[in-house]
């Protein structure tokens, strides 16, 4: 768990792929594969891929998710695929200015 | 599991098979090896190759051979390999594993190394893997640990030999720092000459499984063992045959194949070299397209373990004569054990690099008959994608 690090609500959290970690692009979302555990994930919709690819360009998730015009209602089911992300290594909290 | 079955743009589980030269001459080997094929790819076209499945992002390699690191230029490859964001995962009997090579292995990230056992003794092992190797396999595997190189493997192909050795393979691993991985004896290759004697019982199949069900956590299995999901609950990882999919094999020469256990014409794909490159090969041939396409199942549709054993494995049905669309031979139902007892034509070799002439540590494998040789695994006594811990979110 990365409970510990990241601010009690994922939306309001910065985060980042970690380091290591590639995504590919595939005709249903992408993969994600973490070269130091060998993990592999499948991110299941381009929605999602999207996303993930531009965490790393965005303060916030909820930011994030309204620039790849994903809808309100769906933030829910994304934060919980974001913080089980980061519960696998694939993407991790990142440090802001702001903060 | 949908996206898996209409295929991927590219190979998750990629085999390349760097030659078919090869030190020992295994009884069982998938790929007959012993002999370099001269028409065996150059080091730059094999960087040629790396270069495209760095550009396809093929994450990881699986190399083997044949004995890979027998060719002259496999460090340098390796170090290509890595350098171009392919990790490797190689195959070895450990013959040149030497504690400088075991050191270098140590300091170089994304390399994982498989060293081959068949037997947790001398005795079992020499039998099918030619004498000495046992000895050389575990020189290896010490000179690796010794190096700090973590988390070597320590690969097995269970066989009705070695069922009753799973604990004792366990520790091993175990006492060098090792994983385990376990995986299936299919009838490829040298192998459907050895499948009947060796392929285990029904009785250790059902070993096996309890085994892994209560090992699985720390026991890797390349996934192959899903046809004995029908036994009871699933074992972990992808619970269908993934050739064409999200499995294939580049041979030496660059012939492209759905699966390295299915090295034979049927099964050939195309060429990196004569037909465009393999992301070609691999997106647009017509067997991968067609082994992407819904499949018949025949009988196994009917029945109740088919969500989780899909009939099986294809290479295990096609060269021991099964229909393709019918029951796995070691199927749980006993199905396969039916169908293996009536009419059938196993098929030719389409290749063979085996040896014409045997060594002098050439195993000598004489079958010996009725009753197992090793003791039955005692009561209670592999993700996919060997070592992968594979999630969907
Ligand atoms: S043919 Fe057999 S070994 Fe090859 S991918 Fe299918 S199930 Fe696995
Ligand atoms: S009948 Fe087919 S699906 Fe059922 S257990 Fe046997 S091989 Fe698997």
């Amino acid at each position: 768990m990365v409970a510990g690090l990241v601010a009690s609500d994922p939306l309001a959290q910065s985060w980042e792929l970690a380091p290591g970690v590639a995504l590919r692009p595939e005709p249903f979302g992408a993969l994600a594969y973490h070269f130091g555990t060998r993990r592999l994930t499948f991110l299941k919709t381009p929605e999602l891929a999207t996303v993930v690819r531009s965490l790393g360009d965005h303060p916030d998730l909820r930011t994030a998710l309204a620039a790849a015009h994903v809808e309100p209602r769906y933030w829910n089911a994304y934060s919980k695929a974001l913080v089980a992300l980061a519960d696998a290594g694939m993407i991790r909290p990142r440090e802001t200015s702001s903060v | 599991m949908g996206q898996f079955e209409l295929g991927l743009d590219a190979p998750i589980c990629l085999t390349w098979e760097l030659t078919y030269a090869c030190n020992l001459s295994c009884v069982h080997c998938l790929s007959s090896s012993g002999r370099r094929d001269p028409r065996e790819l150059s080091t730059a076209q094999a960087e040629a190759v790396i270069d495209e499945l760095q550009r396809m992002q093929v994450f990881y390699v699986n190399i083997g051979g044949g004995e890979p690191t027998v060719r002259p230029d496999f460090w340098h490859l390796l170090d290509y390999s890595v350098a171009h964001q392919v990790g490797v995962k190689f195959s070895t009997n450990g013959v040149r594993l030497t504690p400088d090579r075991a050191s270098q292995l140590a300091r170089t990230d994304y390399v994982d190394v498989q060293v081959s056992l068949d037997g947790a003794t001398a005795q079992v092992n020499d039998r099918v893997r030619g004498a000495g190797s046992y000895v050389t396999a575990l020189r290896a595997l010490d000179n690796l640990a010794e190096a700090g190189f973590g988390n070597a493997k320590i690969s097995v192909v269970v066989t009705r030999e070695n069922a009753g050795q799973l604990d004792d393979f366990k520790r091993l691993a175990d006492d060098r720092g090792a994983t385990l991985r376990l995986t299936r004896l299919r009838p490829s290759g040298r192998g459907a000459d050895v499948w009947d004697e060796l392929h285990p019982t029904m009785a250790q199949q059902r070993e096996l499984y309890s085994w892994l069900l209560a090992n699985g956590e720390n026991v890797l299995t390349g996934d192959s063992f899903f046809h004995l999901a029908g036994f009871g609950e699933s074992l972990p990882g992808l619970n269908l045959c993934g050739a064409g999919r999200v499995v294939c094999l580049i041979d030496p020469i660059g012939d492209v194949y759905a699966c390295p256990f299915a090295i034979h014409e049927n099964f050939l794909a195309g060429n990196v070299l004569h037909d465009g490159g393999f992301a070609k090969v691999w997106r647009e041939s017509e067997l991968f397209t067609d082994l992407r396409s819904p499949q018949t199942s025949g009988a196994c549709t009917k029945c109740q373990h088919f969500d989780a054993c899909r009939g099986g494995c294809m290479a295990a049905k096609f060269f021991t004569g099964l229909p393709l669309d019918g029951p796995d031979p070691e199927c749980v139902q006993g199905y396969g054990e039916a169908a293996l007892a009536g009419d059938r034509v196993v098929p030719a070799a389409s290749q063979d690099h085996s040896r014409t002439a045997p060594t002098k540590s050439a195993p000598v494998f004489v079958p010996l008959g009725v009753g197992p040789v090793a003791p039955p695994v005692h009561a209670c006594a592999e993700s996919p994608l060997a070592g992968l811990a594979l999630e969907t979110v």
